[in-house]
């Protein structure tokens, strides 16, 4: 089939409207990788502010209401701008290389996906701006952001910014796991996925069903603020525990929601550098599993002290305590990987390795907090707040700095600097011990979260001394990173196809960045480490499943970002009583929807003769 | 593998699977609607929680008139089958029946609505307005949301049934056919759900 | 990895017995915290030696698997080990067993009810921004800042929120209960010693939460028993007319001395013997008059958000705050 046989002309765009109109799954990872480093600031930047407040007993920095606003913004930027963005970048760059896809299900979605998050983020920051900030903590708690106690419009940026971010995860969500599902490579089983696809998938399941129980909870809250309804008010019959259920009904899947992709990482990064298989590979997929559907039934362990009672308590104790089981099993599937392998020490394989000592610490003073009556003394004390920064910044945050270094060559085609590299290890993994190892003793001595300042002479002075020198040394090990990239940006490429010789998966058969079409013929995968069993049998590429030939592509669209704007206009519309403004960007957003349902995408096709050229990133 | 391989009349038996965008579309909507039971499962959670307090309003026994709401559930089951009905026609490649069937969809869909508005509309004037108690929040806000699910499910499937006049009967418009169908009967199964746990539990309950 | 191995002995080291006594969960004054105590020093224990085992086979792989500069040999591709996979699936779930059965037993121990037991004190706890308020329903007397219990009796409380949510926490003493509003927790506590133990709010509850802290004081039964007595006795008014209508009409409003006034506000009889004013000056430090003053002249000053109006708006002047601030520092009851 010649180019013109198809007769559709695709205009092509080149610039910043290149980045606007994207569908392309690579370039949408970046703009997420961008994106997610930009809150990931913000959010540090609220954390040294924090840090800083609480370095000595009754510090003034801050007021309490803007130490408030600061935990608020903190959590909810870092949980919900930063870390699901910065995996959805590595998401959007790897998984479909990693199963020999050319495209995700859904481009057009895809980029739909990020501008709705991207604008959500936006609306929700801009609170900073307009001088009325949430500042009920991250988890909302009722009737603190009910209407009467948060009556500026501090509250309605938080529930109208997640709800439009929101609307992004989920659409990513379905995108990959109708990705994972469709698009294989023929041969690439699901028993032959690699580690970092399985975990996608399932966090994608979780985010498919863990999702709308937010929405429906921001959604009531939304309309007791706005509207007046009753939901959560207690005088006119609501009942604000009401939202403490669905919060953590969404609120605890979410954390594996960001922990499973980080083991996937993990596991890819330490198998490659170890030059070894994953050790025990179907029981890492079958304890992925089982962690995600016991993550459903422990929600109420965040509820140990609002009073549901002994038998609840007691049942949730004993679910929570078993998700134990299967973390275990990943650990030391992890630790025997290693054995017996050749470790290589990379920054990759520095943040990977590091990861497990310090993922088993969050690990453990989890299952100390699963003891409900002992969860009495820990419950919202700063145990808790060292807990969970080990799980989130111990795992997921070592896990993306493991992935971003790991991955870098093969999204940008250049290989980060490994000097700085390793100095953004050292810095980052000794600031982060120092500041989060100490606070659980902070807790356990009397120190609840959330306070603005404490008072002396109760023993808590030194340890949030310590606490805010080592926030500072993991700022200077951001800025590092930072750095790094910024240093190899200016230089050209040179990564090559397999950059760190090891490469075990499909991603690192095609050059670094890869095409924008992919795999130029769609491989064949005659078995688990589909790559790596090629090299071992001497070949030097992947057998084709199909002959060269002419490659369909979607068509680049300014839709998604139009239809994303049309909520961020509603979502000022209804916080500012503005229903006509409200309506309009309603009326944006489903008119674009009826223009790209009226006006088919056929798409464009990249010729033989044209492929070997397209490369481009 | 484009839309335009086909043309009418060589269509397969089921056209709407007959592309890898098509599968996924599908494979994608269904997750959609995995989505769509969590999110209609917690209103109806959060509804179950607060239905007995109704404050100064009226309670659900005093409220609800189940003729109406019965004659509102058989409007929309008979539209189901019909949208069954339509897919049929679809899988015979009868266009026209087809359309014929959609339309009949839509106009029980409309009938639905309409009765769904004249009812709130004697609640409100019955003083049990959106905010008169968390009852009443949480009903307005489980069956509007159903409402505008099936809103948007009238304007949608009048879209499709535009296309399918325009661009005719094709691998590219089947696939919304059948996807705008199951989107249907998932309304339809929410309303059951509604039927038996608002209304009749309501009713019976008190 | 090697620095962390100092800081678990330490952690062991610190567990025995750390913290201030009128503070600190690991230095339990009373047998909720105890059992408490208990829990967590089990199940540190427990997981100690997991994570001992985890960084000691991490460092030797560390260690041993190195790749030595231009090492090119591929190690044995091993698929997995069943035995082993059984042995890191069964350890784990006896030392969960271990760990599950204490815990089953103390939430259904420490779940009892005593609100029915007549040998009980029962006292309702009201949480309000930034205060709390204990009624004694027993003996019909209402109290602030300062829970007032005896030594002899278990403590059922029954938790209330008047606004938004709060949590009631004294360290040493057990654990926490939230306050919701619109429905009631239950919780009993027991205060074998006798001394004075910080509590604090430990839900996020608007700008002041850090400083919404109170004290549980624990007092022999006769002392108790004096205590309640001097609480029923009618109120001690300021000696000075003027001055007395004027606390009446200015602070009686939401304040309470004995039976008169308002309850929209801490009760305030016995006042000048508490250990605190508004539950973050501290007494021994500046002295009650001069905090009470401090206070009434600007409450915000010390408490964001706190209802009570300044001096200047409650208008009372320099000389009125200065004999209120006498008045309330000189009502003490003897106990």
């Amino acid at each position: 089939m010649a180019a013109h046989a198809h007769g559709h002309k695709v205009k092509r765009y080149s610039g910043l409207m290149d980045w606007l109109t994207t569908v392309d799954h690579k370039k949408i990872g970046i703009l997420y990788l961008i994106a997610g480093l930009f809150f990931f600031l913000i959010g540090g930047l609220e954390a040294i502010i924090i840090r800083i407040q609480l370095i000595k007993p009754m510090n003034d920095v801050v007021s309490g209401s803007t130490f408030n606003e600061l935990i608020t913004m903190h959590g909810t930027t870092m949980i919900f701008l930063a870390a699901m963005p910065l995996l959805f970048a590595l998401m959007n760059a790897i998984i479909p290389l990693q199963i020999g896809a050319r495209d995700v299900a859904f481009p057009f979605l895809n980029s739909l996906g990020f501008w709705t998050f991207f604008l959500g983020g936006l609306l929700l920051n801009l609170s900073w701006f307009a001088g009325t900030v949430p500042d009920a903590g991250w988890t909302s708690y009722v009737p603190l952001a009910g209407p009467i106690y948060s009556s500026g419009h501090g509250v309605d940026f938080y529930v109208i910014g997640l709800q439009i971010a929101g609307i992004g995860t989920l659409l990513g969500g379905i995108n990959f796991m109708a990705t994972i599902i469709n698009m294989r490579a023929p041969g690439l089983t699901f028993m032959r996925l690699p580690m970092f696809t399985w975990t996608i998938f399932i966090t994608s399941a979780l985010i498919v069903f863990a999702f709308p129980a937010l929405t429906v909870g921001l959604v009531a809250i939304m309309f007791d603020r706005l509207f007046n309804a009753n939901f959560f008010d207690v005088a006119n019959g609501g009942n604000g525990v009401l939202w403490e259920h669905i919060f953590w009904v969404f609120g605890h899947p979410e954390v594996y929601i960001l922990i499973l992709p980080a083991f996937g990482v993990i596991s890819e990064v330490i198998s490659t550098f170890a030059r070894k298989r994953l050790f025990g590979y179907s029981s890492m997929v079958f304890a992925t599993v089982l962690i995600a559907f016991l993550g459903f039934m422990v929600w109420a362990h965040h509820m140990f002290t609002t009073g549901l009672g002994p038998v609840a308590n007691g049942l949730f104790s004993i679910a929570t305590m078993l998700i134990a089981v299967p973390t275990g099993i990943k650990i030391f599937n992890w630790l025997f990987t290693l054995w017996g392998g050749s470790i290589r020490f990379t920054t990759a394989s520095m943040f990977a390795i590091g990861f497990v000592p310090t993922f088993v610490m969050g690990g453990v003073t989890g299952v100390m907090l699963a003891s409900a009556p002992a969860d009495y003394q820990y419950h919202d004390t700063y145990f808790v707040v060292a807990h969970f920064h080990y799980v989130i910044v111990g795992g997921l945050v070592l896990g993306i700095f493991a992935g971003l270094h790991y991955w870098w060559p093969k999204m940008f085609g250049r290989m980060l600097n490994e000097t700085l590299g390793k100095l953004t290890f050292w810095t980052f993994f000794i600031g982060f011990h120092l500041t989060f190892f100490v606070q659980h003793f902070l807790g356990l001595l009397g120190m609840p979260r959330r306070v603005y300042t404490y008072l002396g002479g109760q023993g808590f002075d030194n340890m949030n001394l310590i606490s805010t020198v080592g926030a500072i040394l993991m700022g200077i090990g951001t800025i590092v990173f930072l750095l790094n990239i910024f240093i190899t940006w200016a230089k050209p490429r040179n990564a090559s196809n397999d950059p760190w010789e090891d490469g075990r998966s499909l991603e690192w058969t095609i050059s670094s960045p890869a095409p924008e079409y992919n795999f130029k013929q769609t491989p064949l995968v005659r078995g688990y480490d589909a790559w790596w069993k090629e090299k071992m049998e001497g070949n030097t590429a992947m057998t084709p499943a199909e002959p060269v030939g002419s490659i369909h592509m979607p068509s680049p669209s300014i839709l998604p970002l139009i239809m994303s704007i049309g909520l961020f206009v509603a979502g000022f519309g209804f916080m500012y009583d503005k229903l006509i403004v409200a309506g309009l960007g309603l009326a944006i957003t489903l008119g674009c929807m009826a223009i790209r349902s009226l006006f088919d995408d056929h798409g464009f096709h990249i010729e033989p003769e044209d492929q070997d050229e397209g490369v481009q990133a | 593998m484009s839309a335009h391989d086909h043309v009418e009349g060589q269509l397969p038996h089921e056209p709407e699977k007959a592309t890898l965008e098509a599968r996924n579309k599908i494979l994608g909507f269904w997750l959609f609607l995995g989505a769509e039971v969590v999110l209609f499962g917690t209103l109806f959670a959060a509804f179950l929680a607060l239905r007995h307090n109704i404050g100064d309003g009226p309670s659900a026994s005093e409220l609800f008139q189940l003729p109406m709401v019965f004659a509102a559930t058989m409007i929309l089951l008979t539209s189901s089958l019909t949208s069954v009905f339509a897919v049929q026609a679809m899988h015979q490649h009868n266009k026209k029946s087809m359309l014929t069937w959609l339309i009949i969809t839509i106009i029980l869909g409309l009938g639905f609505l309409g009765l769904e508005i004249y009812e709130f509309t004697e609640y409100v004037h019955e003083g049990h307005g959106f905010t008169t108690s968390a009852f009443s929040s949480s009903f307005y806000t489980l069956v509007g949301f159903h409402g505008a699910h099936v809103a948007f499910g009238v304007l949608w499937i009048a879209l499709v049934i535009g296309q399918v006049f325009k661009k005719g009967f094709n691998v590219v418009t089947a696939p919304k056919v059948y996807i705008s169908a199951i989107y249907w009967h998932f309304i339809d199964v929410v309303w059951v759900f509604i039927f038996t746990v608002v209304y009749l539990m309501g009713k019976v309950a008190g | 990895m090697k620095r962390l191995l100092p800081l678990l002995t330490g952690l062991v080291l610190l567990l025995t017995a750390c913290g201030r006594e009128d503070l600190s969960a690991l230095n339990p004054q009373g047998p909720v915290a105890e059992k408490q105590f208990e829990l967590m020093k089990l199940s540190i224990g427990i997981m100690a030696l997991v994570i001992v085992v985890v960084f000691i086979i991490c460092i030797y792989v560390l260690i041993r698997f190195r790749r030595r500069k231009g090492d090119k040999t591929i190690p044995k591709q091993v698929e997995g080990n069943h035995t082993l996979e059984i042995i890191w699936t069964t350890i784990p779930l006896v030392l969960l067993l271990v760990l599950a059965v204490p815990t089953i037993n103390n939430v259904f121990g420490l779940a009892k009810d005593y609100s029915k037991d007549k040998n009980a004190v029962h006292v309702k706890v009201t949480a309000h921004q930034y205060w709390w308020e204990f009624e004694y329903t027993d003996y019909g007397i209402t109290t602030a800042q300062d829970l007032i219990v005896p030594t002899d009796k278990k403590i059922a409380f029954e938790l209330v929120a008047a606004d938004v949510k709060h949590s009631f926490w004294i360290p040493a003493i057990g654990g926490k209960m939230d306050t919701n509003p619109g429905s009631t927790n239950r919780m009993f506590l027991e205060f074998p010693k006798e001394g004075v133990f910080r509590g604090k709010c430990a839900e996020l509850c608007g700008p002041s939460h850090a400083l919404m802290d109170f004290k549980a004081k624990a007092v022999s039964p006769e002392s108790f028993d004096r205590w309640v007595a001097a609480m029923k006795a009618p109120a001690q008014m300021p000696a000075d007319p003027e001055l007395a209508e004027k606390f009446t009409s200015q602070c009686l409003s939401c304040h309470a001395v004995g039976e008169n006034g308002g309850n929209s506000a801490p009760n305030l009889t016995g006042v000048g013997g508490r250990e605190t004013v508004g539950g973050i000056l501290y007494n021994d430090e500046a002295g009650v008059e001069q905090n009470i003053h401090d206070w009434v002249i600007d409450p915000q000053k010390y408490k964001k958000g706190a209802m009570m109006p300044t001096a200047e708006d409650n208008s009372l002047t320099p000389e009125e705050v200065s004999g209120i601030a006498k008045y309330l520092a000189e009502y003490k009851l003897d106990y």
